[in-house]
C-alpha cells in the first residue's frame, strides 16, 4: 500500500495538486498580510472573495471574456477594500466588527446576485491550463510547477512581489511604520490614513482575485458560500506566517500539500478514518508554523484605529 | 465625531445583515380555514442541484398539484448555522405554520428542544429515522443505497480502465448509504474494479471536491460519483477531462450534459403529501418515513442527450426491479 503511494507519477500529482489548492490563499493572504503590517486587520476576506467570485462568472458566464472577469472581480474587491477602510481608518470601528459586517454583507449579497441573476449552478470554460515554454519541458519539475492556468502563476509571482514591497521600498517602510508605531510614523509626516487606505484597498483587490481564481480558473462554477470559510484559513494564514510574505507562502503550501496528500492516502485506500484524514492539514498547518514563527509578534498596532491629537 | 462614527458603523451593520437574511419570505398571518401553509429550513441553496433543491422540487410540485390557495409554502435556504436555523425554526412555529420541515439531519437536537412547546404545530426533519418519540414530529430519510446501487451498475457496465472514483462530503447518514449502495452495486457487476473512494469532510468545499476530483482522475478513474451539494467542483472536472459523471439527489444532468450519464433523484412528494393528509385528520405527527424506489420517492432520472447502449440501460432497469421486488440484495443499511 505504502509502495503505492510513492511512485512517481503519483507524487507528481500529489504535488501538482497542493500547488493548484494553495493559490486562491495565496492571493488573499498577500493581499491580507499588507493590510496588517500597518495595522488594519480585514476579517471581510472570505465576503470579498464571494463577490469577486461572483463577479468574474457572471461576466464569463455572459460573456466568455475571462480577463474581463478578472478586472471585474479586481474593482469589485477594490470597492470592497475600500469600503473596509472607510469604516476602520475613517470611522475608526472597531475592526473585528466591521470585517465580520463585510463578511456577511459579501456572503448575501453575493448570493442574492446569483440567485437574481442567473439562479441555478452552471459551469463556464475558465482559465485553461496555460504549460510555460520549455519549463514545462523539464521532466517532473515541469509537471508539478509549469503546467497550471494563469491565475495559478500570478498568485506564485506575487509572493517576491509583496516580499520586494515590504522590505526593499520606501513604500514598504512607510507600511511597517504605520503598523508598529503610527504616532512616530505620523510625526515624521507618514499619513497613517492613506497607508491603511491603500494596503486594506489593495488587500480587497487580491482578495477579489482569489475569489476569481476559484470561479473561472479552478472550480469554472458559482454557488452559495463558494469560498466555504477559505478567506478565514487565509488569515489564519498570515498570523501563522508571522506577516512575512515567504512564510505566509510556506505555510499556504504545507496546508495544501497535505491536504492534497491526505485526498490521496484515502482515494489509494490506506486504511485511516476519513475524519483523522480531512483533519491532518490543519493540524500539521498549526504545529509546523507554530515551531517556526515563534520569536516573531504581530505589529504593534494591528487592530488599533488611530486618532490624530488634534 | 466619534459617537457619529459609531451610529453609522452601527447603521452599517444592521443593513449588512438584513441583506445577509433576505432570503426568507414574510408569512401572511394564520388563518385555521385558510392552506395549507409550510415552511422549510435548508442548510444550502435551493438551487444547489443536490439536497436542498430536492426538498424545493418536491414542494413546488404540491404546490402544484394543490393549487396556490390551497397550498404555501415558505422557505429559509442557506441555514447552514444550526444557531441561526433554530431561530428561524421558533420563528416559523410561532407564526401559525401548519408544518415546519427542518431539512438536515444537523437539526434535530434543535428540534427535540423546540417542538415541545408548540403542540399545535406538526415538525419533520431528515433526513433520519427518529421522531425522538414526540407526537408532533415527523421523520424521513431516504434508502439512498437503492439508486446508488443502480448507479454502481452503470457505472461497472461503462467502465473501461479498471478504476472508478467516488468523490463523498462526510461519511454519515444518505451519504454513507449512498457511497456503500455504489460500491455493493459495481462489485456485483464486476468484482475486479477498484473503487476508490474518499470523504473530503465538508458539505461545501467545492474546492476539495475538485481536488478530489483531480486525484481520482490521476489514479485511473474513467468513471465517477458522489454526494451533496459541493461535488458540482467534482463535476466541472469531470467535465473537462471528458469523464463519465452519475449524480444523486437531485438532476444534475444541466451541469454538465455531455458526461452526465444517471442521476438517482429525491422526490419528498410523496412524504409531504402523506403529512399534509395526517396533519389535516388530526395526526401531528410521531411516523418515520423513508423514500425508495418502490414508493416512487426515488427516481432514476437518465440524461436523455447521453447515447447508453440499450444493453447496458436494461442492466439499471433490471437492478431497479430486482431492488423493488426484493430479489436484489444491496447488503447495505438493511436492504
Amino acid at each position: 500500500m505504502l509502495a503505492d503511494l510513492f511512485t512517481g507519477s503519483v507524487l507528481i500529482g500529489l504535488l501538482a495538486s497542493g500547488i493548484r489548492l494553495a493559490t486562491p490563499y495565496l492571493y488573499a493572504a498577500i493581499g491580507e498580510t499588507f493590510g496588517q503590517r500597518s495595522g488594519v486587520l480585514n476579517l471581510g476576506v472570505d465576503g470579498i472573495m464571494l463577490m469577486g467570485a461572483f463577479s468574474a462568472f457572471y461576466v464569463v458566464f455572459k460573456t466568455g471574456d475571462l480577463v474581463g472577469g478578472v478586472l471585474l472581480a479586481m474593482l469589485v474587491g477594490l470597492l470592497m477594500g475600500l469600503a473596509m477602510a472607510f469604516i476602520s481608518v475613517t470611522l475608526n470601528a472597531e475592526q473585528g466588527i466591521s470585517g465580520i459586517g463585510v463578511y456577511l454583507f459579501g456572503l448575501g449579497m453575493s448570493d442574492l446576485l446569483f440567485q437574481k441573476l442567473i439562479n441555478n449552478v452552471q459551469t463556464v470554460s475558465g482559465f485553461p491550463v496555460a504549460p510555460i515554454p520549455f519549463l514545462s519541458d523539464i521532466p517532473i519539475v515541469g509537471q508539478i510547477f509549469f503546467t497550471h492556468n494563469v491565475l495559478v502563476y500570478g498568485a506564485y509571482l506575487l509572493v517576491p512581489i509583496a516580499w520586494f514591497v515590504l522590505n526593499k521600498t520606501t513604500l514598504g517602510l512607510k507600511i511597517k511604520a504605520v503598523g508598529e508605531n503610527p504616532e512616530a510614523a505620523d510625526t515624521l509626516g507618514v499619513s497613517v490614513a492613506k497607508i491603511r487606505y491603500l494596503t486594506v484597498t489593495i488587500g480587497g483587490l487580491l482578495s477579489g482575485v482569489a475569489g476569481a481564481s476559484l470561479s473561472i480558473a479552478l472550480l469554472n462554477v458559482f454557488q452559495f458560500n463558494l469560498t466555504n470559510g477559505l478567506g478565514f484559513i487565509a488569515i489564519a494564514l498570515v498570523y501563522f506566517g508571522g506577516w512575512r510574505p515567504t512564510w505566509v507562502l510556506m505555510g499556504s503550501l504545507i496546508f495544501s500539500f497535505v491536504n492534497a496528500l491526505q485526498i490521496w492516502v484515502q482515494v489509494v485506500g490506506i486504511p485511516i478514518p476519513s475524519d483523522i484524514a480531512v483533519m491532518t492539514p490543519y493540524i500539521l498547518t498549526i504545529v509546523v508554523l507554530v515551531i517556526s514563527a515563534q520569536r516573531v509578534r504581530p505589529p504593534s498596532a494591528l487592530t488599533k484605529a488611530y486618532e490624530r491629537l488634534e | 465625531m466619534k459617537r457619529f462614527g459609531k451610529l453609522v458603523i452601527f447603521l452599517v451593520m444592521v443593513a449588512m445583515l438584513s441583506t445577509a437574511c433576505a432570503t426568507a419570505t414574510p408569512a401572511a398571518p394564520a388563518e385555521s380555514t385558510g392552506p395549507f401553509r409550510v415552511a422549510v429550513v435548508t442548510p444550502s441553496a435551493i438551487n444547489d442541484l443536490a439536497f436542498s433543491q430536492s426538498m424545493y422540487d418536491a414542494l413546488a410540485k404540491i404546490q402544484g398539484e394543490m393549487g396556490k390557495d390551497k397550498f404555501e409554502f415558505v422557505l429559509s435556504d442557506g441555514m447552514f448555522v444550526v444557531d441561526d436555523a433554530a431561530a428561524a425554526i421558533r420563528d416559523y412555529a410561532s407564526q401559525g405554520y401548519n408544518l415546519v420541515i427542518a431539512h438536515g439531519s444537523q437539526y434535530g437536537a434543535a428540534l427535540q428542544e423546540i417542538a415541545p412547546d408548540f403542540p399545535n404545530v406538526s415538525f419533520a426533519w431528515g433526513t433520519a429515522g427518529d421522531t425522538f418519540g414526540i407526537p408532533n414530529v415527523f421523520a424521513y430519510e431516504a434508502f439512498s443505497q437503492e439508486g446508488g446501487y443502480v448507479n454502481g451498475v452503470l457505472a461497472a457496465a461503462l467502465n473501461k480502465s479498471g478504476t472508478i472514483g467516488v468523490v463523498g462530503p462526510v461519511e454519515v447518514g444518505d451519504a454513507k448509504l449512498y457511497v456503500d449502495g455504489f460500491v455493493a452495486g459495481v462489485k456485483a457487476t464486476n468484482p475486479d474494479i477498484t473503487v476508490n473512494v474518499n470523504y473530503i469532510g465538508s458539505f461545501g468545499d467545492v474546492a476539495l471536491a475538485s481536488e478530489a476530483a483531480q486525484t481520482h482522475i490521476g489514479a485511473g478513474a474513467d468513471v465517477m460519483t458522489g454526494s451533496a451539494q459541493m461535488v458540482v467542483g467534482a463535476v466541472g472536472v469531470a467535465k473537462e477531462k471528458g469523464v463519465l459523471w452519475f449524480g444523486t439527489q437531485a438532476d444534475q444532468t444541466s451541469l454538465a450534459p455531455e458526461i452526465v450519464v444517471a442521476c438517482q433523484i429525491y422526490d419528498w412528494a410523496v412524504v409531504v403529501r402523506d403529512m399534509i393528509s395526517l396533519v389535516q385528520s388530526g395526526t401531528m405527527g410521531g411516523k418515520a418515513y423513508a423514500v425508495s424506489l418502490e414508493n416512487e420517492g426515488l427516481k432514476m432520472v437518465y440524461n436523455a442527450g447521453f447515447a447508453l447502449p440499450a444493453d447496458v440501460k436494461a442492466l439499471g432497469d433490471a437492478a431497479v426491479k430486482g431492488i423493488i421486488d426484493g430479489t436484489v440484495t444491496i447488503g447495505v443499511g438493511g436492504k
